[in-house]
């Protein structure tokens, strides 16, 4: 195995890492704040797609520019569901949150089953095969996109959570919500943001990710597993961890599936989180608890 | 005014009135066949095309009917396996349920083991149009008959020309490379080409299976790049077989050949017509028309006026159904024993594969046979064996 393939490989896998970060930054955020495992982000994230793949087809609207439709719509729907659904079934209790969430997957997964059946759809862009040159490597160029189309988004989430009155009101009601309410801030409006900021960074990562992939009705359901992993590993709660935990779980999937083969490739994912919960449960960026 | 008398003969009248059609009609009863296919998942595509093909034979089986029984029409009844062994299953039973006199399906081989098995249950008659895998027609069921040849066949083929073809190039190529999907199709033809190819004097350098959907093959490619191969030879199904393909233009791999057994998108016009630089040159041995008859050939015409692609799945489930037909034709009958001995006896030869008359064993049509296809200039032609021959082979592609 020489160093050009080996090269290759973890670029390959940086690509895919960055768009498992935008999914686990939006996982992560709806952790951090709500305290809510959010099971149906793989059907939000399937949503999202099928959102790209109609645009695509049924209006020609070439995926990268339907950005800023996908962004607002998903925000809307996110915020929509955490008013009107999740909050008045939860009653506040968590166990409730996590069946909601629960219900919700499976509605939206079943819905999409009846609109679209099971096929597993693609779009093809003119750029679909096109390949930059980095070295001895070729990347294709829809994930190169989706690598710097990625990093800004979290670079921009971040700049929201640190820099405006709605990331301190977010950062407030993660840390007190009592505290929080008592200073005035309507926690059920950060609630409802943060949820629907969760689901906005879902509708970027479908419009990069849509390019150089596929969507069917279950396509969630792998991108969830590994985002619940990288949520793990970076940290709850913790935006740095989510992006860097992101790009080390492409990396080590894509060398795993170097050199173990497609099958036997994703154990390096669960290796890695079950040796994380071992001996640094609080996650690599994670606050002691 | 209403008395006994006017009562009776009213009723009379009304009765005969009522069973009038029934005596009179004649017409006959109309025989139903299951077609069973995944046109949803994963496999639609392919599905979707059998079910297509399966479609124009029982149109062109209903302009007469079937003769021995008075013209009687067929009537189908769909069925989607959903690219599952269960959804297959199920189908079956519902099939079975709504009195089917036989099925004709269910194209990939692992939903085939499951769909012949659940009708041997109901001594229900199955012709497999497409279904590669040996052990479908191994297991001893009577009801099972495949009209096809299966992927020993094909494997065996594809290897004995493939040493052929080397050797009269002067022996470029030494080494190998199997990539396969994971179900039984692409895991026993894998299996069974790793296992023969050393004994022509080629060294299988690596043998890699992927999963049914794969939309990253950038992994495998590298890692053909790090083998590098004389030969890649891949048996997958449509999608993977097509991103598999570009992704080596992509990755700008260039083995000596393409040898395909049994590829997906091989010798497919659809591929073809996308992708026509990195179609260029592949050779496939696969499921494949006689080219020199007009059948076959209006069949296309046909196929393309409805603006589909004229692929393996369509000529394949057509004259599985035209079999069936035969078939039921020879037994005089809807009874299902009836039309499984028929099958079992049928010399059914008005058909423009390159297989002859047929004569089943074991549920297996002996003459059938697979025909090597390359991509030359655009067009896909036959190169093997001779008397089908429209082009002479490209071999190795680059030295």
């Amino acid at each position: 195995m020489n160093f050009d393939i080996l090269f290759a490989s973890v670029l390959n896998g940086l690509t895919t890492g960055a768009v498992y970060a935008l999914v686990a930054l939006g996982l992560t955020l709806i952790y951090g704040v709500l305290h809510i495992i959010n099971f149906a982000h793989g059907a939000a994230l399937m949503v999202a797609l099928y959102g790209v793949y109609g645009l695509k087809t049924a209006f020609g609207v070439d995926p990268y520019l339907a950005l800023p439709i996908m962004v607002p719509a998903m925000f809307a729907l996110g915020y929509a569901l955490q008013r009107g659904v999740i909050n008045r079934a939860s009653h506040g209790k968590d166990e409730n949150i996590l069946l909601v969430t629960l219900g919700l997957a499976i509605v939206l997964e079943n819905l999409a089953l009846l609109a679209f059946k099971s096929d597993t759809r693609t779009i093809d862009t003119a750029y679909t095969l096109t390949t930059v040159q980095l070295g001895p490597a070729f990347i294709a160029l829809p994930k190169v996109i989706a690598f710097f189309g990625a990093l800004v988004t979290c670079a921009v989430l971040l700049a929201i959570v640190t820099r405006t009155d709605l990331g301190r009101a977010i950062r407030a009601v993660a840390k007190e919500k009592l505290g929080a309410k008592l200073m005035g801030i309507d926690v059920d409006h950060v609630y409802a943001m943060s949820f629907g900021i969760g689901l906005a960074c879902l509708g970027a990562a479908a419009c990069f990710l849509l390019p150089a992939y596929y969507v069917n009705p279950q396509v969630g359901a792998g991108f969830v597993l590994v985002a619940f992993t990288i949520v793990v590993l970076g940290g709850m709660g913790s935006f740095t961890g989510a992006l860097l935990g992101g790009l080390l779980i492409g990396v080590v999937e894509s060398l795993g599936g170097l050199f173990l083969g497609e099958s036997l490739g994703q154990i390096g994912i669960f290796a890695i989180f079950i040796a994380v919960l071992l001996f640094r449960p609080s996650g690599l960026f994670g606050a002691r608890a | 005014m209403s008395n006994r008398r006017t009562f009776i003969r009213q009723s009379a009248a009304a009765a005969s009135a009522l069973a009038f059609p029934l005596v009179g009609g004649a017409q006959p009863k109309a025989i139903k066949i299951g077609v069973l296919h995944p046109v949803t998942g994963a496999l639609a595509y392919s599905g979707q095309q059998c079910r297509e093909g399966a479609l124009m034979a029982i149109d062109d089986v209903n302009k007469t009917g079937i003769k021995a029984l008075g013209g009687a029409k067929l009537e189908v009844m769909l069925g989607d396996a959903q690219s599952t062994p269960q959804a297959g299953t199920a189908e079956i039973e519902k099939m079975n349920e709504a009195a089917c006199a036989a099925v004709v399906g269910a194209y990939a081989s692992a939903i085939c083991l499951a769909t012949t098995q659940a009708a041997a249950r109901y001594s229900l008659p199955h012709v497999v149009d497409v279904g590669v895998a040996d052990q479908i027609v191994e297991r001893g069921l009577k009801n099972t008959f495949r009209f096809g040849p299966g992927y020993r066949t094909c494997a065996q083929i594809a290897m004995s020309n493939l040493h052929v073809l080397n050797t009269a190039a002067g022996k470029p190529a030494k080494t190998v490379m199997i990539i396969h999907e994971e179900s039984l199709f692409g895991t026993g033809t894998a299996n069974l080409l790793a296992k023969e190819l050393p004994g022509f004097g080629y060294e299988v350098k690596e043998v890699i299976k992927h999963a049914n959907p794969t939309r990253d093959f950038n992994n495998i490619v590298l890692r053909m790049k790090a083998v590098n191969p004389d030969i890649v030879i891949p048996a997958n199904y449509y999608n993977e077989y097509a991103l598999l393909v570009r992704t080596m233009q992509q990755q700008k791999v260039a083995p000596k050949a393409i040898y395909s057994v049994l590829g997906g998108a091989a010798s497919s016009y659809k591929f073809l017509k996308e992708f026509p630089e990195a179609a260029n040159g592949i050779i496939d041995c696969n499921h494949w028309f006689n080219p020199k008859d007009k059948r076959a050939l209006e069949l296309k015409k046909r196929t393309e006026a409805k603006s589909l692609y004229y692929s393996y799945e369509v000529f394949n489930t057509y004259t599985a159904v035209r079999l069936l037909a035969d078939a039921i034709e020879r037994a005089k009958s809807a009874d299902r024993a009836a039309i499984t001995d028929a099958l079992a006896a049928s010399t059914f030869s008005d058909h423009f594969m390159p297989y002859g008359p047929t004569r089943f064993e074991n549920g297996q049509n002996t003459g059938a046979q697979p025909l090597m296809t390359q991509v030359i200039k655009g067009d896909i032609r036959v190169i093997v064996p001779r008397e089908y021959r429209e082009a002479e082979p490209i071999f190795p592609l680059r030295s």
